[in-house]
C-alpha cells in the first residue's frame, strides 16, 4: 500500500476528486482572502444597511453595512483554521493514549481505557459548551477546547491498531536489531496505523467546523467583529424575513465545506482500505 | 575455551487461562564461537521460544523462569537474563541477530527495505554519516547476493519474492557483523530451489564473516546439511544433542529414532513411517518420561520417573534423555 497506489484509487472517485477541489479551492481562499476580498470585513458602512446582492456587494451586506462577500473570505480562515488545528491536537493526544495502551496492555491500557470510556459518555458538544461558558469564547479556546474533548475517537482507533501490529513479526525484528520502546511505537508501529487515523481526521475536520459554526450561532464562537460562517448565520436570525442572503451564503459555505469534507474522508477511507467500502 | 553461548537450564512458561504452559522445560545447551548448531523438533516442541528467549523477545503470557543464557562479550561473560535493558539492546542485533520464518511479516510494510537496514547500522553504529550508512546498507545487500542491490534497497518488501525478502533479512541481521546468528526456519516459507540457495548462503557467510550459527528447523535434512552438532527437542526438553554425523548415524533416543526412520528415503516403498500418538500437552504433562506414550520401548520406570539428559557411555559429546537408549545404530 503506498501511496501512488492510494492516489489512483482516490482518483477514481469522482465525488472525492470533487471534494478535494473544493477543499482546496477554501484553501486558496483563506490564504488569498485579503486580494480576494473586495473591502474590509469589518468596515461600518450605515448608509448602506441590509442591501441585497448586488454589483456593489456581490452578497448583498449585514445590518451594519459590512459587505457579506467579505466576510464569508476572512471567514474561511476561521473555519479551516479550527478544523485544522482542532484536530492535529486530538489527534495528536489520541495517538499517544491510544498507543501507549495499546502497546504496554495490562493496568495502562485499563487506565487510559477508562478514561476514553468516561470522556465518550459525556455528549462532546455540550461538553464543549460548558467549558467555554467557563473559560470564555475565543478562538484559541475553542481550537483548545475541541482539541482536549475530541480524542477517544482516535484514541480507540489508535489502540485497536497497536493491538493488531504489536505481535507481529516485523515489531519483534524491530527490538532484535536493539530498538528502543519509543522507537518501536513511533517509528514502527505508528506508521502502520495512520491510515485509519488519516481518514477520521478528515472527517473530523468537518465536524470541527460545524462544532465551530454551532458555537458562533450560538455565541459562544469567536467574538464579533471577527467574522466567522457561523456568526454572520446567527446575525441573520433577527432578519431572516427580510434579508435572506445572510442566512443563505453562510449557510451554504458550512454546507458545502463539511461535504467536501466528508467526500474526501471516504474517498480516502475506499481508497485505503476497499474493504471498508459499503 | 569458553563456548560463546551457554544456556544453562533455560524455563519458558506461559501462564494460559488453562494451565501453565512448560513451553521450555531444562533446556541446556551450548554453541563454540564460530560453531554451528541445529535444534530440531516438531511445531510444539519448543525450538522457537528456546531461541526467542535467548534475546529475551518472549511476549505476553510467556515468561522466563528460571535459567541462565551465558553470552561471551569479549573477555568477560554476561548472563542475558539479568542483562539491563539497555545494554541488551547493544546485544540484540550488535552482538546476537535473528533471522525469521515468514519473510513477509517480518519486515516493516510501509519502510523500504534500505530504510531498514540502515536503521539496524543506525542503532549499533553511532556516527556514522548518512552517506557511510548508505554504503553499509548496499555492502550488506551485496554480501547476501542480491541483484542489484541498489533497486533493492529502494523497494518495499511487498515488491519482493519470497528469496529476496529473505536474502534483506539476512542482510539486516548481518548489517552489524554478530558474533551469533539465529535463524528459526529461515527456509520453511520459501520454495525448494530458493531454500537450497538461502541456506548455502547462511554457511557461506558464516565462515565468511566467522560466526556462530544456530539453525532451528524441523527439517531433518537441513540439519544434516548444515551443521555440526544437533539438539533434538521434545516437549519443552532436549531429548538428545550431538554431533550431527554420530546423531544421525546412530540415534540413541528412541524419538530421534523414530524421526529418522520417518524420513523417505529414494528407497522407500509404500507408506512413510510415522511416529504413532501426537505431542503431549504442555499444560498437562504425563508423570514421568514425556514421549512415554509414544515410546516403543516404555517400561514402568519411564511411567515413574522422568529420565534425566545422560552421556553416552562410549562418551563423543552424545547426550540422551531416556532410560533405555539404543546403544547401536542397528
Amino acid at each position: 500500500m503506498n501511496f501512488s497506489e492510494i492516489w489512483r484509487q482516490f482518483c477514481k472517485n469522482k465525488l472525492a476528486v470533487a471534494g478535494l477541489a473544493v477543499v482546496l479551492l477554501l484553501f486558496a481562499v483563506a490564504f488569498l482572502a485579503p486580494a480576494l476580498s473586495p473591502r474590509s470585513p469589518t468596515a461600518y458602512d450605515l448608509d448602506s444597511i441590509l442591501l441585497a446582492p448586488s454589483s456593489a456587494h456581490p452578497l448583498g451586506t449585514d445590518e451594519e453595512g459590512r459587505d457579506v462577500l467579505a466576510r464569508m473570505i476572512y471567514g474561511t480562515r476561521i473555519s479551516l483554521s479550527v478544523g485544522f488545528i482542532s484536530v492535529v491536537l486530538y489527534v495528536a493526544i489520541g495517538i499517544v493514549l491510544g498507543a501507549l495502551a495499546g502497546y504496554f496492555g495490562g493496568w495502562t491500557d485499563i487506565v487510559i481505557s477508562r478514561l476514553i470510556e468516561i470522556m465518550m459518555c459525556f455528549p462532546t458538544f455540550f461538553l464543549i459548551l460548558a467549558v467555554l461558558a467557563f473559560i470564555g469564547p475565543s478562538l484559541v479556546n475553542i481550537m483548545a477546547v475541541i482539541g482536549v474533548t475530541s480524542w477517544p475517537g482516535i484514541a480507540r482507533l489508535v489502540r485497536g491498531e497497536f493491538l493488531k501490529l504489536r505481535g507481529q513479526d516485523f515489531v519483534t525484528a524491530g527490538k532484535l536489531v536493539g530498538a528502543g520502546t519509543g522507537r518501536i511505537i513511533f517509528r514502527h508501529i505508528l506508521p502502520n496505523s495512520m491510515a485509519p487515523v488519516l481518514v477520521s481526521a478528515t472527517f473530523g475536520i468537518a465536524s470541527s467546523i460545524l462544532i465551530e459554526s454551532s458555537l458562533s450561532f450560538l455565541g459562544f464562537g469567536v467574538q464579533p467583529p471577527t467574522p466567522s460562517w457561523g456568526e454572520i448565520l446567527s446575525q441573520s436570525r433577527d432578519f431572516m424575513d427580510i434579508a435572506w442572503w445572510l442566512a443563505l451564503f453562510p449557510g451554504l459555505a458550512i454546507f458545502l465545506s463539511i461535504t467536501a469534507y466528508n467526500l474526501v474522508g471516504e474517498g480516502l477511507r475506499d481508497a485505503i482500505d476497499p474493504r471498508m467500502k459499503i | 575455551m569458553n563456548p560463546l553461548l551457554t544456556i544453562d537450564n533455560l524455563q519458558t512458561h506461559f501462564f494460559t487461562s488453562n494451565g501453565v504452559v512448560k513451553a521450555v522445560d531444562g533446556v541446556s545447551l551450548s554453541i563454540p564461537a564460530g560453531g554451528t548448531l541445529g535444534i530440531v523438533g516438531e511445531s510444539g516442541s519448543g525450538k522457537s521460544v528456546t531461541a526467542l528467549s535467548i534475546l529475551r523477545l518472549v511476549s505476553e503470557p510467556g515468561r522466563i523462569v528460571g535459567g541462565r543464557i551465558l553470552f561471551q562479550r569479549g573477555k568477560e561473560t554476561v548472563d542475558l537474563l539479568s542483562l539491563p535493558q539497555d545494554k541488551l539492546r547493544d546485544v540484540r542485533g550488535g552482538r546476537i541477530a535473528m533471522v525469521f520464518q515468514e519473510p513477509m511479516t517480518s519486515l516493516n510494510p510501509v519502510f523500504t527495505i534500505g530504510n531498514q537496514i540502515e536503521e539496524a547500522v543506525a542503532l549499533h553504529q553511532k556516527g556514522l554519516s548518512r552517506s557511510d550508512r548508505k554504503a553499509k546498507v548496499i555492502e550488506s545487500l551485496s554480501l547476501v547476493r542480491v541483484p542489484d542491490p541498489d533497486r533493492v534497497a529502494a523497494s518495499y518488501p511487498h515488491e519482493l519474492s519470497g528469496g529476496m525478502r529473505q536474502r534483506a533479512m539476512i542482510a539486516m541481521a548481518l548489517s552489524c557483523r554478530p558474533e551469533l546468528l539465529i535463524a528459526d526456519e529461515p527456509t520453511t516459507a520459501l520454495d525448494v530451489t530458493i531454500q537450497a540457495q538461502v541456506l548455502a548462503l547462511l554457511n557461506e557467510l558464516r565462515e565468511k564473516l566467522r560466526m556462530a550459527l544456530i539453525l532451528i528447523t524441523h527439517d531433518l535434512g537441513i540439519i544434516a546439511e548444515t551443521v555440526d552438532s544437533v539438539a533434538v527437542m521434545y516437549a519443552g526438553k532436549v531429548v538428545e544433542t550431538g554431533p550431527t554425523k554420530d546423531l544421525f548415524a546412530a540415534p540413541r533416543h528412541p524419538y530421534t529414532r523414530a524421526l529418522l526412520k520417518a524420513l523417505p528415503t529414494l528407497k522407500t516403498e509404500g507408506r512413510l513411517q510415522t511416529i504413532p500418538g501426537t505431542v503431549p500437552d504442555l499444560a498437562d504433562l504425563p508423570r514421568g518420561c514425556s514421549y512415554q506414550d509414544r515410546c516403543e520401548k516404555v517400561q514402568d520406570r519411564c511411567r515413574r520417573e522422568d529420565p534425566k539428559l545422560e552421556s553416552a557411555s562410549g562418551g563423543g559429546g552424545r547426550e540422551a534423555r531416556c532410560f533405555f537408549p539404543y546403544n547401536e545404530g542397528a
